[in-house]
C-alpha cells in the first residue's frame, strides 16, 4: 500500500490560511490505514485547523469529507457537486489522489495535507517498512525476495558496501542491511550460487516517469 | 614505472591518500604531495571523502602529475551517473592518470550536503566492469570509443567486515569484474588478516593492507565503536594508554611502522595502503621506523 505521513501543522495552516472555505477531504484506503489522511484524520485536522482559525482570528469555513478512494474518478462523482463549493481543498489522499483531483475539479485548487512517502508492508501494527521502490523491473527472485532497490540505501546490486556494520546500515543502526538479509535468506533457500553472479548495470529507464500503462482488453489478447 | 608495473613487479609497494582541500587554497596540499612525493609510490585522491564536497579527485589528480607524484583516481558512484563516470573516466585517460580506485561511495548521509539526491546508478562491482570495457575500446552500452582507455583498475575489501561471508561474495565479484589490486579497510589484527590473505591467495590480485595510524587510546575506542570493518584489539588500546598521552602519538607511529615490517617481511600481503587522514607530514617517518626509506 501507498504510505505516507501528515504535513507539519504549520506548514498546512500556511497554505490554507488566506482562503475562505476549506474541504478537508479524506482518502480511506491507503491512507486511512497508515493514519495520515482517511476519513478520521482529515475530521481531526480540521478540527485543529478551526481551533487555529479561531486563534489567529481568521474567518475561514473549515469542513472535513471522506470517500473511498481518490485515484480513481468514478469514486469522486458522488462528491463532486459538494467539492466544487470550496475555493480551496485540502486532500490528505495520497500525492495521485492531489493529481487526479486536480485534473478533474476545475478551477478550484488542491493542496496536500500528506507527504507520500513510499510503497510499504506493516509488519507489526503501527509500523510502515518500505518493501518496493516500484522500479519497474523486478530482480525479486535473484534477491531471496528482499528488494535491495528498496532496502538497500545504496540501491546496490552485487552485495553490501564497506558501510554493512553487524547486520544494520551505515546510514543507521535502525535500518537493517538488505545485502546481509539477502544473504542470509539465499544461504537459508540454498541459492547462494545466485548471489555470487555479477547483476549487470540495472536498466533505470524503467523507474523514470512519467509512466504509464494501457492494459488491452481480454479481446485484443486472444485476437 | 606505473603503478601496474610497479606492484606486477613483485616490490613492496606503498601508496598514501591525497585529500582534496574544501576550497581553492591549494597551498597545503601541494604541501603534502612535496612530502610523499620519491617516498610512496603512488598516492590515492580522494573522491569527495565521506560525502563531503571538495575539489574532485580528478582536479586532485592533475594537481598530483604536475608536481610529480603518480596518483590514483578514487571514483565512487555517489555523485554521478553511468554518462558522468564514463566522461571522467576518458578526461582522466588523456590527462595521464593510469590506476583507478572503483568504489560505491560513502552515502550523503555521513557528509555536508545531505539533503543530496544521492546517485548510485551503477556500483563498484558495475564500475570495475565498465573500466574494463573502456580498456577494451567500448563504452557501456557497447558503443566503440575514438582511443581507448588503458587503467589499471582497483576496489578496496574489509577483511573484518561483520558478518564476512556477504563481503567475500562481493570481493569475488570484484576480482571477476577485473579488479587487479585491492585496497582493504584499516587492519590491526595481524593473525585475522594472514587468515584473510589465505584465503585471498586464491585469487590472481594484489592486496594492500590499509594502514591507519592510532592517535590514542581514543580515536581507538571510537573507531571499533563507529566505523564498520575496523576492529582494533584490546592488546593495541592498553598499549597505546600505557604510552600517555604525550607518548600516544609516537606509540602510534610505532604500531603502523611495526605493522608494515611484519607484512613485508614475513610477506603476507603485497604492499601498504597508508591512509594518513591530516597526518601526511608522518607518512615519511612511519616508512623510515617501518625499514622502507
Amino acid at each position: 500500500m501507498i504510505v505516507g505521513e501528515q504535513k507539519p501543522f504549520d506548514e498546512i495552516w500556511d497554505m490554507i490560511k488566506d482562503y475562505k472555505k476549506v474541504l478537508v477531504f479524506g482518502c480511506n484506503t491507503c491512507v486511512a490505514i497508515c493514519h495520515a489522511g482517511g476519513g478520521k484524520e482529515a475530521e481531526i485536522l480540521a478540527s485543529l485547523l478551526k481551533m487555529k482559525a479561531t486563534q489567529e482570528g481568521a474567518a475561514i469555513e473549515i469542513s472535513h469529507s471522506a470517500i473511498e478512494r481518490h485515484c480513481e474518478p468514478e469514486f469522486f462523482q458522488p462528491s463532486m457537486e459538494d467539492v466544487r463549493k470550496y475555493d480551496l481543498v485540502l486532500s490528505t489522499a495520497c500525492g495521485v489522489g492531489v493529481n487526479l483531483l486536480s485534473e478533474i475539479i476545475g478551477e478550484i485548487p488542491v493542496f496536500p495535507a500528506i507527504n507520500t512517502e513510499f510503497f510499504g508492508a506493516v509488519p507489526r501494527a503501527g509500523e510502515f517498512e518500505e518493501h518496493c521502490a516500484g522500479c519497474g523491473n523486478c530482480i525479486l527472485h535473484l534477491t531471496g525476495g528482499i528488494c535491495p532497490i528498496a532496502r538497500c540505501s545504496k540501491s546496490l546490486l552485487n552485495g553490501p558496501c564497506g558501510g554493512t556494520n553487524n547486520g544494520s546500515c551505515e546510514i543507521s543502526p535502525d535500518i537493517k542491511c538488505a545485502w546481509v538479509q539477502i544473504y542470509d535468506r539465499l544461504k537459508a533457500l540454498n541459492r547462494l550460487d545466485v548471489m555470487k553472479q555479477i547483476n549487470e548495470a540495472k536498466d533505470w529507464s524503467t523507474s523514470q516517469g512519467p509512466r504509464n500503462i494501457k492494459v488491452k482488453l481480454m479481446e485484443e489478447n486472444t485476437k | 614505472m606505473s603503478f601496474r608495473d610497479i606492484v606486477e613487479s613483485g616490490k613492496f609497494v606503498v601508496t598514501g591518500e591525497i585529500g582534496p582541500p574544501k576550497g581553492t587554497d591549494i597551498k597545503e596540499v601541494l604541501h603534502h604531495i612535496e612530502l610523499l612525493k620519491g617516498k610512496i609510490d603512488v598516492a590515492n585522491v580522494t573522491d569527495n571523502q565521506a560525502a563531503v564536497m571538495r575539489i574532485s579527485s580528478l582536479a586532485g589528480c592533475q594537481l598530483c602529475l604536475q608536481n610529480g607524484l603518480e596518483p590514483v583516481l578514487q571514483m565512487t558512484c555517489r555523485d554521478r551517473n553511468r554518462i558522468g563516470l564514463q566522461a571522467d573516466l576518458l578526461g582522466a585517460s588523456v590527462l595521464g592518470i593510469k590506476t583507478v580506485l572503483c568504489l560505491t561511495g560513502d552515502h550523503v548521509n555521513a557528509g555536508d550536503h545531505k539533503q543530496a539526491k544521492s546517485v548510485y546508478d551503477v556500483e563498484s562491482v558495475q564500475l570495475l566492469k565498465i573500466v574494463n570495457g573502456m580498456n577494451n575500446g567500448f563504452d557501456m552500452s557497447g558503443n566503440e570509443l575514438q582511443g581507448a582507455t588503458d587503467f589499471y583498475p582497483g576496489a578496496v575489501v574489509t577483511p573484518e567486515s561483520v558478518p564476512l561471508e556477504p563481503q567475500l561474495v562481493k570481493f569475488e565479484k570484484k576480482v571477476e569484474a577485473g579488479a587487479k589490486f585491492f585496497q582493504t579497510q584499516a587492519i590491526y589484527n595481524m593473525d585475522k588478516f594472514k587468515d584473510f590473505m589465505k584465503y585471498a591467495r586464491q585469487f590472481p590480485v594484489k592486496i594492500l593492507a590499509g594502514i591507519v595510524v592510532l592517535k590514542s587510546a581514543g580515536m581507538a575506542n571510537f573507531m571499533n565503536k563507529n566505523v564498520p570493518g575496523i576492529m582494533v584489539p584490546q592488546d593495541l588500546i592498553d598499549e597505546m594508554k600505557a604510552a600517555g598521552k604525550e607518548k600516544a602519538l609516537d606509540t602510534g607511529l610505532n604500531i603502523a611502522a611495526r605493522h608494515i615490517r611484519q607484512l613485508k617481511e614475513e610477506k603476507i600481503c603485497d604492499g601498504v595502503h597508508i591512509m594518513a587522514i591530516g597526518m601526511e607530514d608522518k607518512v615519511p617517518e612511519i616508512m623510515e621506523r617501518a625499514g622502507l626509506l
